[in-house]
């Protein structure tokens, strides 16, 4: 009865990822197929790659930045949220919303906001903002800037993704028993001592799923990049995912590319295997 | 105190409306934009509300101008509806017929199946996209929607089996035995006692899978290169990263884009925000 979905899960996923696995150690680097043996020198080019090297630096950073902001602010509004009674379910949905939509149109909208505008046009987006709110100081050049590049990417991923890492910290919040706050209130404990002592150290476990779901959305950020910036000057916001794109379909070197894809499953795969085999043992124990 | 507790309340609503401002920002360029006459359109007055409501972007964003070389996104909304219904229903059958299965008929191997096939919706997608293509073109279905929505039923199996299972673990096992007593099968117990009780699951998982395979990009501009048969994500990444298309025309085709799952978010949130927790793994 399932045996037809675990045949295409192993064809699709695990047959395909093998496949994959077997190109990137070929000589498959033009539009036909060449598998001769190439061993491991797709990887060993890659790692002395130029574009290659700077997408995992801006992987790091985009990871970094994207995390934090997420979950300080996902965090923040759960708080925030557990204390609006009635107004709570209108700030939820208005929060969550942006998650509903795609990246392609959050990178068409964000690519807008961010336009640093030029002489003629003046400023534009949220430099046009900050100038009306009488703090131009804050203007920028946003993705044009080698130095922002992928962190302006970041402030778009925020946005959309800020709203999940809230649900998940409202949902935990909502777990923990009011007992447990009246029985430390009971021994004494002020409202900031039961929230560090008692209610931070009871969402670590939900800090650690945002950390693991957010942290694999960012090693496989491609629409964003794609709708927003591109590559941007310099290779400033390219990613690996994009850089496997751009060289597998649009250069023909397949087996390069193949050599990324599977860096970035190995990458994901180190973050959600150990999680994956966690979680399904305790359900089943449940 | 109580002026104290006021005070607090103050600052609370005061810290969640400057958020909600954050949010619903971009939202508002985007509908004030895709609103305003093409008179009105300039970046000097992104912020500006638009004079009255006119629909002009949004038909130009629709139907295109063929006579200056752009193509409206009339076709792909459509062919992103062809895609999502049927790529929607038959992810979800099978995602309910393997929930069915890993949660009542524990059989050996079960506990290393499970989690082998949710790892399938973690995967960079650029780790099986060769592959899929060789394969694809190999079946004639490179470059059809049939084969894209081929693609979104195969990778919607870990999300859709995941869903059911967690749903179906709660229907009481002596539902299942009663049956079983009056002569029914595996495929008899799903029939009879299974499928009537499905309702719940299956909203949540319709909805999530909806919104997914709509929103997708990355399967659509590996698998579909013809204009014609491009879902309207990939339309609308076209139409946007081409400098000849005013901006308005752009809102207009995002708003296009964004509007059935947003609809949808708004209508069945709730139902929206169960798939959500799911996917965390967390039921």
């Amino acid at each position: 009865m399932i045996a037809p979905s675990i045949v295409a899960v192993a064809v699709f996923v695990y047959g395909f990822v093998g496949w994959t696995g077997f190109v990137s150690l070929t000589r498959w680097n033009d539009v036909l197929p060449d598998y001769t043996w190439a061993g491991w020198r797709n990887y060993l080019d890659l790692f002395e790659n130029f574009r290659f090297r700077i997408d995992i630096v801006n992987t790091a950073k985009f990871t970094l930045v994207f995390l934090a902001a997420c979950l300080a602010i996902g965090f923040a509004l759960a708080a925030l949220l557990e204390r609006a009674f009635r107004a709570e379910p209108l700030f939820r949905t208005i929060y969550l919303a942006p998650l509903a939509i795609s990246f392609i149109v959050t990178g068409v909208v964000w690519r807008w906001l961010l336009n640093p505008g030029s002489a003629q046009l003046g400023s534009v987006g949220i430099n046009q903002l900050f100038e009306r709110l009488h703090v131009g100081f804050l203007r920028s050049g946003w993705y044009t800037d080698p130095h922002i590049g992928i962190l302006a990417v970041a402030i778009a991923a925020t946005w959309q993704m800020s709203g999940y890492t809230m649900a998940l910290y409202l949902a935990g919040l909502r777990g923990i028993p009011d007992e447990l706050r009246e029985a430390a209130r009971v021994d004494g404990a002020s409202e900031g001592q039961i929230f560090r002592r008692v209610i931070v150290p009871l969402l670590q476990p939900v800090t650690l799923s945002a950390v693991i779901i957010l942290g694999h959305i960012s090693l496989k950020i491609f629409d964003l990049v794609v709708a927003m910036t591109g590559s941007g000057p310099g290779f400033s916001s390219d990613v690996p995912a994009f850089f496997m794109f751009d060289t597998t379909f649009r250069g023909n070197h397949f087996a390069q590319g193949a050599g990324i894809a599977e860096i970035l499953l190995v990458l994901v795969a180190v973050l959600t295997v150990p999680y994956l085999v966690y979680s399904t043992r305790t359900e089943v124990q449940r | 105190m109580s002026t104290g507790r006021a005070q607090a309340g103050g600052v609370v609503y005061a810290l969640l409306i400057a958020a909600a401002l954050f949010y619903l920002m971009p939202v508002y360029v985007l509908v004030v934009t895709s609103m305003k006459s093409f008179a009105e359109v300039s970046l000097a007055h992104m912020w500006a509300l638009p004079s009255g409501v006119y629909f002009s972007s949004f038909a130009r964003a629709w139907q295109g101008d063929p006579l200056h070389g752009l193509r409206g996104l009339g076709t792909n909304f459509l062919n992103s509806v062809k895609l999502t219904i049927p790529a929607t229903i038959l992810s979800s059958f099978l995602g309910s017929l393997n929930g069915y299965v890993l949660a009542k008929w524990r059989f050996r191997g079960a506990d290393v199946v499970f989690p082998a096939i949710l790892f399938g919706m973690f995967i960079p997608y650029q780790s099986i996209l060769i592959p899929l293509v060789q394969v694809l073109q190999r079946l004639h279905l490179y470059g059809t929607l049939s084969g894209l929505i081929f693609v979104h039923v195969v990778y919607g199996i870990p999300i859709t089996t995941l869903i059911f299972r967690n749903y179906y673990a709660s229907v009481p096992t002596d539902l299942i035995e009663a049956a079983e007593i009056d002569g029914a099968g595996i495929w008899g117990v799903y029939q009879r006692v299974i499928v009537p009780l499905s309702a719940p699951a299956l909203v949540v998982a319709a909805i999530w899978q909806v919104t997914s395979i709509w929103n997708d990009f990355l399967f659509g501009v590996t698998v579909t290169s013809n204009p014609e048969v491009q879902p309207i994500t990939v339309a609308l990444n076209n139409l946007a990263g081409s400098y000849v298309v005013e901006w308005n025309v752009q809102m207009g085709g995002a708003l296009l884009a964004a509007l059935p799952p947003l609809l949808v978010y708004v209508f069945l949130g709730r139902y929206f925000m169960r798939g959500l927790m799911a996917g965390s793994l967390k039921g």
